[in-house]
């Protein structure tokens, strides 16, 4: 192939499919490379009738290619046919393994050995990468495939997974649902255990093992494939199998070393960050151009847009706006001083320093995701104990923030372009002090979620949001007093440490007189009376823990250990000591609080000697619920068992509450003492949901509520990751008649979750309706509060916050 | 050995919210409900009504047109429980209002007869009201005992689940009974085909199912095998043993958690009815007085 292309795509989906048919509508001369043997392969691979979400609704499409919400089948089928009619030249089955040279005469390698001339490349190729393929002798035969997608579509096969994550086990499990199919499903497991994937998945597949309809083979790997058999290599030697089809997800390698090895560098090291990149989309690489996905825009109305623009700037189409740009000029039209778009992107990048070393398209991302705010002097932007995680910072002016909850007249000051209500972004907690501004200014909200990618992407940012925040929790924590200065050498010894769930920070009867501050997560405090641990209390993110051998000396005297994977600040005993007798209030504090603290646990061991089974009862109740999430969470439905009749009016009000949809299973869960856990939201201080949601469509509401809103497109990650199993997928079903009309003439399905039947016989056959994820909101806005508690007819159902946990189970023991 | 900030406005919405609907706010309307018997009582006593007191002086109207009002509101519960809107208030409040207000109409609507029963529409409204006063007393009963049987009794299952593993049970029998001889095979047959929840209501509610074929042919096996000698090694009768043994524990499971079940209903089966017999007996009452005034 020895003619040169203008513009080279790899890649065919939204972002490069666009960039076709832009290319292709000016008449560059251009080639579409994919590697299937289809467009688009991403939204190919959804399952049948998926519906597609377009989101965000506010941005605008510019692309040749039509794209709107719908069913997977025909966006497909109109891309297909709009690709034609462009007269896109696409090539399949082209799958770049290399790509060498420089701008205007790049060489790129296929995986059969061809080769295409480029002038310029786009790279479009999403972040799925390649599927890890079997390496072992008879891989390449046919009985192996990488994908399914539709376990209802085989017969009284022998079929072996492999795999152990979650992909694997769903197969697996799928393909073994149906006994009617009559397949023998088995599952190989390279290690022991199922460590990669989701506890709900491992105990269905266990179970699914017991029952005979999967057969689990721990540490076992493939040896050889033949036609009709695969030889096992076991831990007692090698075994045959029959086996009439393979099923091999062991994972992808993402594409991010094919790309770094184009010579395109990325933004960090971070298994997060994205590449480098201009304004125009260009890499460090010249004339190789990234889009879509790889370039961090998942979305595929963003992606389209791209593609779009991509082109028009290679064509020379230097002035043309991003597609983005009336959002943002939208955003700052509220600001004083009637800046342009790109004038305000560079004024809040020179004058926020954790912002400074961002490009221009970064820039145009960040504030997307962030919103610029104007205060007057004197305005309140956040107060104390309001919920909130997102991060100012602050582009001119200055704010005070009140320390002292009881007088607001005390109060620190932060200056221009630092930041504050870091503390509620790292731990997910309420705002520990009320903050308002010292002059007229302009602060940037930035979102959890902007903050965290800002972090993923610039390393200097993320070191100074870590040493601001663990200097200001300090500083907090110690009160009024103290200053920066004071406390340097302290922050200067500490370092930040990871601790996993039920890992021991101190030990009873250890030395040692570090301090430990919780940033993330919870701790537990616990003791050993009698050879038995006694749980003592809870610490929640923002908790110290430690002091009391370093003021008293000695050896520790209870063990700490982490309620849930959580990060503390472990700072070095001998420097804090210094500050300590530096200043001597501090201390006759520290010795205060101690005091308390040493009641409680004398008062545990009394009471041991005389009612040990109550302590012991206490002590199991809190340790069940930290077992069970509790510890991260921020407010949870508990049934009590002892009053609870089972009569699921706390599901049936839920769904009356929530468009017809129950959001909680009351029996489902675990049960110790007759406190019961269901399987409903709790809140999560860093919710799990939250960590990839493609349209940002879950938040945190003003009453510390993670609720998803409209934006959902139905993609059903929040569902996976959420360890507590409460998030469903569903379609919202058609509104009821009223409750009289049921009560007195016996219209309708009656209170609570409608069924199946009812649905579909009052559905308009004509709309399909997407599903959504569908969670708990605690009744946001619904005068009353939460309706499972109002409609709870024994008093059984009740919400509590961790840190009152305690006084149930206390209250429980005082009525034992 | 540590320190914890004070989550200052995170407790102000909950306050004392683990009682039960007995205990409600303090037996709430436990003291209200003694507090009008009290008053009924005594003005009962002290208020001279001659000839003597009876459903048609003034004073048997107040109690009457109070008694009344209270049945009425007392329904209404069925409402308030399914029409989920929106505000301030709280199914425990009304149940336990319910309870304590329902017992005291045992004081007012007997005072508002004045003691004077017979063979009439009249009596009829008493009866019926007491009816379902007594089978409330039971539910009472009911509600405050069996919660923690059924949560001890399911260990964690749902309802859902104990099927499922029925359902499982059902299918390794099925798959262990093949090598079996024919006469063995008809035993874990009559188990597998027999609907082991049937027999009608008071099978229900005792928990009792005297012709259980799963017990029957365990009981079957064992016999025919005490005198058999082992024969060690796979012997698929084994395997069916274990198998009939673990589905009769799981069926005594799920009967004892159907039957608390049917239990915490049963008497809302009279209790409802009623209800509407007292409803219409209590309108035919009210008519015929002011109709034969």
């Amino acid at each position: 192939m020895a003619d040169k292309f203008r513009v080279v795509i790899v890649g065919s989906g939204p972002a490069g499919m666009s960039a076709a048919g832009r290319a292709a509508q000016l008449k560059l001369k251009h080639v579409l490379l994919e590697k299937t043997d289809h467009l688009s392969d991403t939204i190919y691979k959804y399952q049948k009738g998926k519906h597609v979400m377009a989101t965000p609704s506010q941005l605008v499409l510019r692309s040749d290619m039509d794209f709107d919400a719908g069913k997977r089948e025909a966006i497909l089928g109109t891309w297909d046919k709009q690709t034609e009619v462009c007269g896109v030249n696409v090539q399949y089955n082209a799958e770049p393994v290399k790509i060498e040279g420089e701008e205007g005469n790049f060489t790129i390698t296929l995986k059969n050995g061809d080769t295409v001339l480029a002038e310029t490349i786009v790279m479009a190729i999403g972040t799925q990468g390649n599927p890890n393929l079997m390496r072992c002798p008879g891989g390449d035969n046919k009985l192996v495939q990488y994908q399914l997608d539709d376990p209802g579509e085989y017969y009284d096969e022998h079929i072996t997974v492999i795999g152990s994550g979650d992909a694997g086990i769903e197969n697996a499990l799928g393909l073994a649902a149906d006994a009617a199919q009559n397949n023998i499903v088995t599952i190989l497991n390279r290690s022991a255990e199922f460590a990669r994937a989701k506890k709900a998945n491992v105990k269905l597949l266990m179970e699914a093992g017991e029952q005979g309809k999967v057969m689990i083979r721990n540490e076992t790997t493939p040896a050889e494939v033949k036609d009709g058999e695969l030889i096992l290599e076991t831990r007692d030697g090698q075994e045959t199998i029959p086996c009439n089809r393979i099923i091999a997800r062991m994972g992808s390698a993402p594409p991010r070393k094919f790309v770094e090895e184009c010579g395109i560098e990325f933004t960090s090291e971070d298994r997060e960050a994205y590449p480098k990149l201009t304004p125009a989309f260009e890499s460090t690489k010249k004339g190789i151009y990234v889009i879509g996905a790889l370039a961090g825009y998942p979305l595929i109305k963003h992606c389209m847009n791209q593609g779009y623009d991509v082109i028009e700037f290679i064509n020379g189409n230097t002035d043309l706006k991003p597609a983005d740009e009336p959002i943002l000029e939208k955003k700052f039209a509220g600001l004083p001083g009637g800046k342009s778009v790109d004038e305000w992107l560079e004024f809040f990048r020179e004058k926020v320093t954790i912002l400074n070393d961002l490009s221009p398209l970064q820039m145009r991302e960040f504030m997307l995701d962030s919103e610029p705010i104007a205060y007057r002097s004197g305005e309140t932007i956040f107060e104390r104990n309001d919920p909130g995680s997102s991060l100012f910072t602050i582009a001119q002016g200055s704010v005070l923030v009140e320390v002292n909850p009881t007088d607001s007249s005390i109060v620190i000051p932060i200056e221009e372009g630092s930041i504050f209500g870091e503390v509620g972004l790292i731990s997910g907690r309420r705002r520990g002090a009320t903050v308002r501004a010292a002059e007229d200014m302009i602060a940037i909200e930035v979102s959890r979620t902007a903050a965290l990618k800002l972090q993923a992407s610039v390393p200097a940012a993320k070191r100074a949001i870590t040493r601001i925040s663990t200097e200001r929790q300090l500083l907090q924590m110690f009160g009024s007093g103290l200053t920066k200065e004071d406390i340097a050498e302290a922050v200067e010894s500490s370092e930040i440490v990871n601790v996993r769930a039920g890992e021991t920070i101190i030990s009873e009867g250890d030395d040692g007189n570090d301090i430990y501050v919780i940033r993330v997560g919870s701790m537990v405090v616990e003791k050993e009376i009698g050879g038995k641990p006694v749980f003592l209390s809870y610490l929640p993110a923002g908790s110290y823990v430690g002091e009391m051998t370093l003021i008293a000396g000695g050896m520790r005297t209870a063990t700490v250990k982490a309620a849930i994977k959580s990060e503390v600040i472990k700072i070095q005993g001998d420097a804090f000591k210094k500050v300590l007798d530096a200043h001597p209030d501090l201390l006759r504090r520290a010795k205060k609080d101690m005091a308390a603290r040493q009641d409680i646990n004398a008062f545990v061991e009394a009471k041991k000697d005389s009612f040990s089974g109550v302590v012991d009862y206490y002590s199991g109740v809190a340790n069940f619920l930290v077992d069970n999430g509790i510890g991260e969470a921020t407010d949870v439905l508990l049934i009590d068992e002892n009053l609870c009749v089972g009569c699921d009016n706390c599901e049936k009000a839920c769904a009356d509450s929530h468009e017809g949809l129950s959001r909680l299973d009351r029996e489902a869960g675990r049960t110790y003492a007759h406190l019961h856990v269901p399987t409903s939201c709790r809140h999560c201080e860093h919710p799990h949901c939250m960590s990839d949601c493609p349209p940002d469509a879950i938040h945190r509401g003003p009453d510390g509520e993670v609720f998803i809103d409209d934006t959902c497109i139905g993609c059903g990650n929040c569902q996976r990751y959420c360890p507590y199993g409460v998030i469903r997928m569903d379609k919202v079903p058609p509104k009821k008649p009223g409750i009289l009309n049921w009560l007195l003439f016996g219209f309708g399905p009656g209170p609570g979750e409608p069924d199946k039947k009812w649905v579909s016989d009052n559905s308009d056959p004509e709309v399909e309706k997407p599903k959504k994820a569908i969670k708990c909101d605690m009744c946001a806005g619904i005068n009353g509060g939460p309706a499972c508690v109002r409609a709870c007819p024994t008093g059984a159902a009740i919400r509590v916050a961790p840190e009152e946990f305690l006084t149930v189970a206390k209250l429980e023991q005082e009525e034992a | 050995m540590a320190s914890v900030p004070v989550p200052g406005g995170a407790s102000k919405k909950k306050v004392a919210m683990h009682d039960g609907f007995l205990k409600h706010a303090g037996y709430r309307w436990l003291k209200i409900a003694s507090f009008i018997m009290l008053v009924c009582i005594v003005s009962y006593l002290f208020i001279d009504v001659s000839p003597r007191h009876n459903g048609g002086s003034w004073y048997g109207y107040t109690l009457g047109t109070i008694g009344a009002g209270l049945i009425l509101w007392l329904t209404m519960l069925g409402v308030r429980k399914r029409a989920m809107t929106p505000g301030k208030w709280s199914l425990k409040a009304w149940t336990s209002a319910h309870i304590y207000l329902g017992l005291s109409l045992i004081v007012i609507g007997t005072l508002h007869t004045g003691f004077q029963f017979g063979w009439n529409i009249h009596t009829a409204a008493y009866a019926f009201m007491m009816f379902v006063i007594i089978s409330g007393i039971f539910g009472i009963y009911f509600y405050a005992t069996i919660p923690q049987a059924l949560s001890n009794n399911r260990d964690e299952m749902t309802e859902t689940q104990m099927l499922e593993s029925l359902r499982s049970l059902d299918r390794q029998l099925h798959e262990a009974a093949q090598p079996l001889s024919a006469e063995h095979a008809a035993l874990v047959l009559q188990s597998l085909e027999q609907d082991p929840f049937g027999g009608g209501f008071l099978k229900r509610v005792s928990g009792k199912y005297p012709n259980c074929a799963t017990r029957a042919a365990q009981a079957d096996l064992r016999r025919e095998r005490a005198y058999q000698p082992r024969m060690g090694g796979d012997d698929p009768l084994d395997k069916v043993d274990a198998l009939l043994e673990k589905k009769e524990a799981t069926l005594g499971r799920v009967r004892r958690h159907l039957k608390l079940k049917a239990l915490l209903q049963v008497w809302l089966f009279i209790h409802v009815p009623m209800t509407f017999a007292l409803i219409a007996s209590l309108s035919a009452h009210i008519i015929s007085v002011f109709f034969y005034w």
